[in-house]
């Protein structure tokens, strides 16, 4: 079990030893987001900036123009909260600026709704050079990173507060707009984001391990060819994310099926209100994001078809 | 390739120049039938100044690594801007009249992608000075000596971005960094001092940590002498005191020439006043 924000903390200090271009800016969050570990190894390319979110983006931005590969890190509510800078200064400028988010979703727990990322891959969703990726563990946390220094242009990486559990070895490869299948069953595919993955693979477990379930690392670009073929093969699909389900993995696994022209059924599990204050467990469990909620909604679903 | 390209320079002193790149302004906008040409007017002596020697610069090599930076995030005011970076031979003169045209690369704002010949991308107010800011860390990380300078208008340090960066410049000793203040006193809802006044604009940026410095900003032999000083490890903010529609009798510190363009005849009038 690791949290995916440790996973950035420490190999963003391994990117600091191999290229001298990558640099961090964080904005008063660096023991939360993890980026502590790289301004203590590498002060002179750490950039302090204070509780100054446009202008942390803003600066990255001047330093991405003259070559550098900032990695400008923060919670996903406050940086994509500075919609117009990631608009304007990152994304029109064509800026090879990496954004850091962490604190995704209603997992954060006690904090409550003000300090969860709920809409941020919604926001960045609607930037033509953006690209947004969400690991659902350590290893898939390194090779997006990996992917994010070594392929130039806007990206956002979306990262858990909380701990998840292990998938990957050394011997699994992220691509940028690949799904994994993770395990292949029939009649309902359940695509998962994240913490939510883990939810999915829960809940096929517990009714039996028979349906698909899809890790959906990268959502933009999703994979649409896999999307496509789970539509062919499945009756049901269902996207489950951390997110509200409105521009976020549900309205872009929606949009590939609408513009295909599929009838497959699609139900999104995600959130529809604000967020709220209790345990992570507890926030998880009202709603219905853990494994058992996710088995509840799932019920429902196909309880609906037999009407 | 870099060391045989010509460094380029305007003439401070050519009052005819002046007055040329005034007019291309002005067709520029008459041509695009919008832009905004109180704040092109206000800015361009600025921009001469700044082209006459004291910005290092290639236009055959404008990615040339150690040319100084010019970022106008005062976006609105960059047909002055086109106009100074044709005169230096980025481009060719026959472009200008292609502003805000459907596929010119001379967007209504500056646009990096499809202009190298600028340094970045503005227009939303409030941002170009953290850019600048991050080209400034860059080339100090780089151990370039370059400078940037940054313009930015009096409305636009309305925005709270410019006081983020105004925070944050003299933590990194950006001593490299110079922004330039084009106060025109003039926005589009009226006179900038009605409409949320600036002042103490010197104490402030001065509270600030800011080597401040005060021009008329029509006065190039002035800013010729202003514009190179530097103190070490402090950035540097020049207040310019300019006025809107400088150079047309009936564009000068009229608000309603913010971000109109002229029509035929009124083009023909300030033509004429400019003697082109």
């Amino acid at each position: 079990m690791k949290a995916t924000r440790d996973s950035f903390g420490e190999e963003i200090v391994k990117w600091g030893d191999q290229n001298p271009d990558v640099v961090v800016l964080d904005a008063d969050l660096s023991k939360s987001t993890k980026s502590i570990r790289f301004a203590q190894k590498y002060p002179e390319r750490f950039f302090q900036m204070g509780i100054a979110e446009s202008n942390m983006i803003s600066t990255a931005a001047g330093l991405a123009l003259s070559g550098k590969i900032p990695f400008a890190c923060s919670f996903g509510a406050f940086l994509t909260g500075r919609y117009d800078q990631i608009r304007m200064s990152v994304s029109y400028n064509r800026a090879n600026v990496k954004l850091v988010g962490t604190h995704a979703g209603v997992a954060i727990g006690e904090d409550g709704h003000s300090q969860m990322g709920l809409e941020d891959v919604a926001v960045l969703r609607s930037l033509p050079n953006m690209t947004i990726y969400q690991p659902a563990d350590d290893e898939e946390t390194v090779q997006i990173v990996r992917s994010m220094v070594e392929n130039p242009g806007p990206a956002y990486i979306r990262l858990t507060r909380q701990k998840l559990p292990k998938v990957y070895d050394t011997s699994y490869r992220f691509v940028p707009g690949k799904w994994a299948l993770q395990t292949k069953g029939t009649r309902v595919a359940l695509i998962g984001t994240g913490h939510l993955f883990h939810s999915c693979m829960e809940a096929n477990d517990a009714m039996g391990g028979k349906f698909s379930v899809v890790n959906a690392a990268s959502l933009k670009p999703v994979d649409a060819d896999l999307i496509l073929s789970l539509a062919s093969s499945h009756e049901l699909l269902v996207t489950a994310e951390d997110h509200y389900v409105t521009g976020g993995l549900g309205s872009a696994v929606a949009e590939v099926l609408a513009e295909a022209g599929r009838k497959t059924r699609l139900r999104r599990i995600g959130m529809r209100t604000f967020g709220e204050s209790g345990s992570p467990e507890d926030v998880l469990k009202h709603f219905q994001l853990d494994g058992p909620g996710v088995v509840n909604q799932l019920e429902k679903f196909l309880a609906e078809k037999a009407n | 390739m870099g060391s045989q390209s010509k460094i380029a320079s305007l003439n401070p002193n050519d009052n005819k120049l002046a007055a040329r790149l005034r007019a291309d302004i002005l067709k520029m906008i008459h041509s695009g039938k919008s832009g905004h040409p109180g704040g092109s007017l206000s800015v361009v002596d600025i921009l001469i100044s700044l082209f006459s020697g004291i910005v290092k610069c290639q236009p055959d090599n404008p990615q040339w690594p150690e040319r100084d930076r010019v970022i106008l995030s005062k976006g609105h005011g960059v047909p002055a801007l086109y106009a100074v970076l044709a005169e230096l031979g980025y481009f060719p003169k026959d472009w200008l009249i292609t502003l805000r045209h459907l596929g010119s690369p001379l967007q209504g704002h500056p646009d990096v992608a499809r202009l190298p010949a600028v340094e970045a991308a503005t227009g939303s107010l409030g941002q170009g000075l953290s850019i600048a800011q991050g080209v400034a860390l860059a080339l100090k990380l780089d151990k370039i000596a370059s400078r940037v300078f940054c313009i930015v208008g009096d409305g636009e340090i309305q925005e709270g971005q410019i006081w983020e960066a105004a925070m944050s410049a003299p933590k990194f000793k950006l001593d490299n960094l110079t922004v330039i203040l084009d106060y025109n006193h003039g926005q589009i809802d009226g006179p900038s001092d009605e409409i949320m006044s600036l002042e103490p604009i010197v104490d402030k940026w001065k509270a600030f940590n800011w080597n401040v410095l005060e021009v008329d900003g029509h006065d190039r032999r002035a800013m010729m002498d202003v514009l190179p000083r530097q103190v070490s490890r402090k950035p540097t903010f020049v207040v310019a005191h300019t006025i809107k529609g400088k150079g047309v009798s009936f564009m000068e510190g009229v608000i309603d020439w913010h971000g109109v363009a002229p029509n035929d005849e009124q083009l023909q009038k300030a033509l004429e006043e400019l003697k082109v």
